[in-house]
């Protein structure tokens, strides 16, 4: 990527063979064990619960009620299967379930995102050539105030654009792992993730441009 | 298209790929399974010829990396203190209703 000035991404936390010994020691009882995986996965729980529900107040009581669920299970947990996965499914179930989301986000037609408010002539050229501000999004993401905006610019989306995005770009997972905890296609996922990459980005050229 | 390049793959690869036989529109509709490596081989192809003749959509790709690049960002947010504390707490009451 040209001019990426970013910092790089802190490693993925959730190496396969120190997650399933740490369930091992909760499963033991092990206080520090119950600690080392509420630090590795409870922002993600949150971040994702935040799509569905009003408050950051309410997607913390989400995401502590799937600890909840994971503690009431635990001595029956497989370590085979992927401790993450399936916490970040409890967490969708049951921010899906309380219901009570607010509609915050803004009405966007399907062919306002597709054809990008008539970018393109008739013909699917350009009709205005894009402008060139990405690169100073980059040199201003350093300042804090951006991260904010892109976090409302997130919580402007709708609901299943959110919960892809925040599982695709927040989180770095694969597409699989992500169409394993929504319970979606493939072909479904991408249409979200790039519905939702399309209006961040248009987002974003309105931020810089201002 | 895809079956023809099977039969004579040969000849596809000697002929120069027109950089305007996709759309800026369709570039466009396609970033997502591009940056996600699902296109098909004439897909790709097709593609990235036009990103080579076309300075729009070599920008907007360029926006749409950048626009993941800064939503990634959020992910370095850490647990805060106070919210640790009531996990904590959580995990106790758990703990100690169990063993009653």
């Amino acid at each position: 990527m040209k001019g990426a000035a970013v910092k790089p991404r802190r490693q993925q936390l959730t190496s396969a063979a120190g997650e399933a010994d740490l369930v091992r020691r909760l499963q033991a009882g092990d206080e520090d064990a119950f600690a080392a995986l509420v630090a590795r996965h409870h922002p993600s729980m949150v971040r994702l619960a935040r799509g569905y529900v009003r408050s950051n107040a309410v997607a913390e009581e989400v995401a502590q009620e799937a600890w909840l669920g994971l503690l009431r299970g635990i001595e029956r947990f497989e370590s085979r299967s992927s401790l993450r996965t399936w916490l970040l499914r409890i967490v969708v179930n049951r921010a899906i379930s309380t219901g009570i989301r607010e509609r915050v986000h803004l009405p966007v037609s399907d062919r306002d995102l597709e054809d990008e408010s008539g970018r393109f002539s008739q013909d699917g050229w350009w009709t205005t050539q894009p402008e060139h501000w990405a690169d100073e999004a980059l040199d201003r993401m350093v300042a804090p105030q951006l991260a904010a905006r892109v976090r409302e610019f997130i919580g402007e989306l709708p609901e299943s654009q959110q919960a892809v995005v925040t599982l695709r770009d927040v989180e770095g997972l694969p597409s699989a792992q992500v169409c394993s905890i929504l319970g979606i296609s493939e072909g479904n996922q991408r249409v979200l993730l790039h519905r939702a990459r399309t209006r961040l980005r248009s987002r974003l050229e309105q931020e810089v441009n201002q | 298209m895809r079956s023809l390049w099977m039969r004579w793959p040969g000849w596809f690869r000697s002929q120069p790929i027109d950089g305007h036989a996709i759309t800026c529109r369709q570039v466009v509709s396609l970033v997502t399974s591009y940056l996600d490596g699902e296109l098909t081989r004439s897909e790709h192809e097709l593609f990235e010829a036009h990103l080579a003749e076309c300075e729009g959509c070599t920008e907007h790709l360029h926006q749409i990396k950048v626009t993941v690049a800064l939503t990634g960002q959020l992910r370095d947010e850490d647990l805060e203190p106070q919210v640790r504390e009531e996990l904590m707490g959580l995990y106790r009451r758990w703990s100690r209703d169990s063993h009653a």
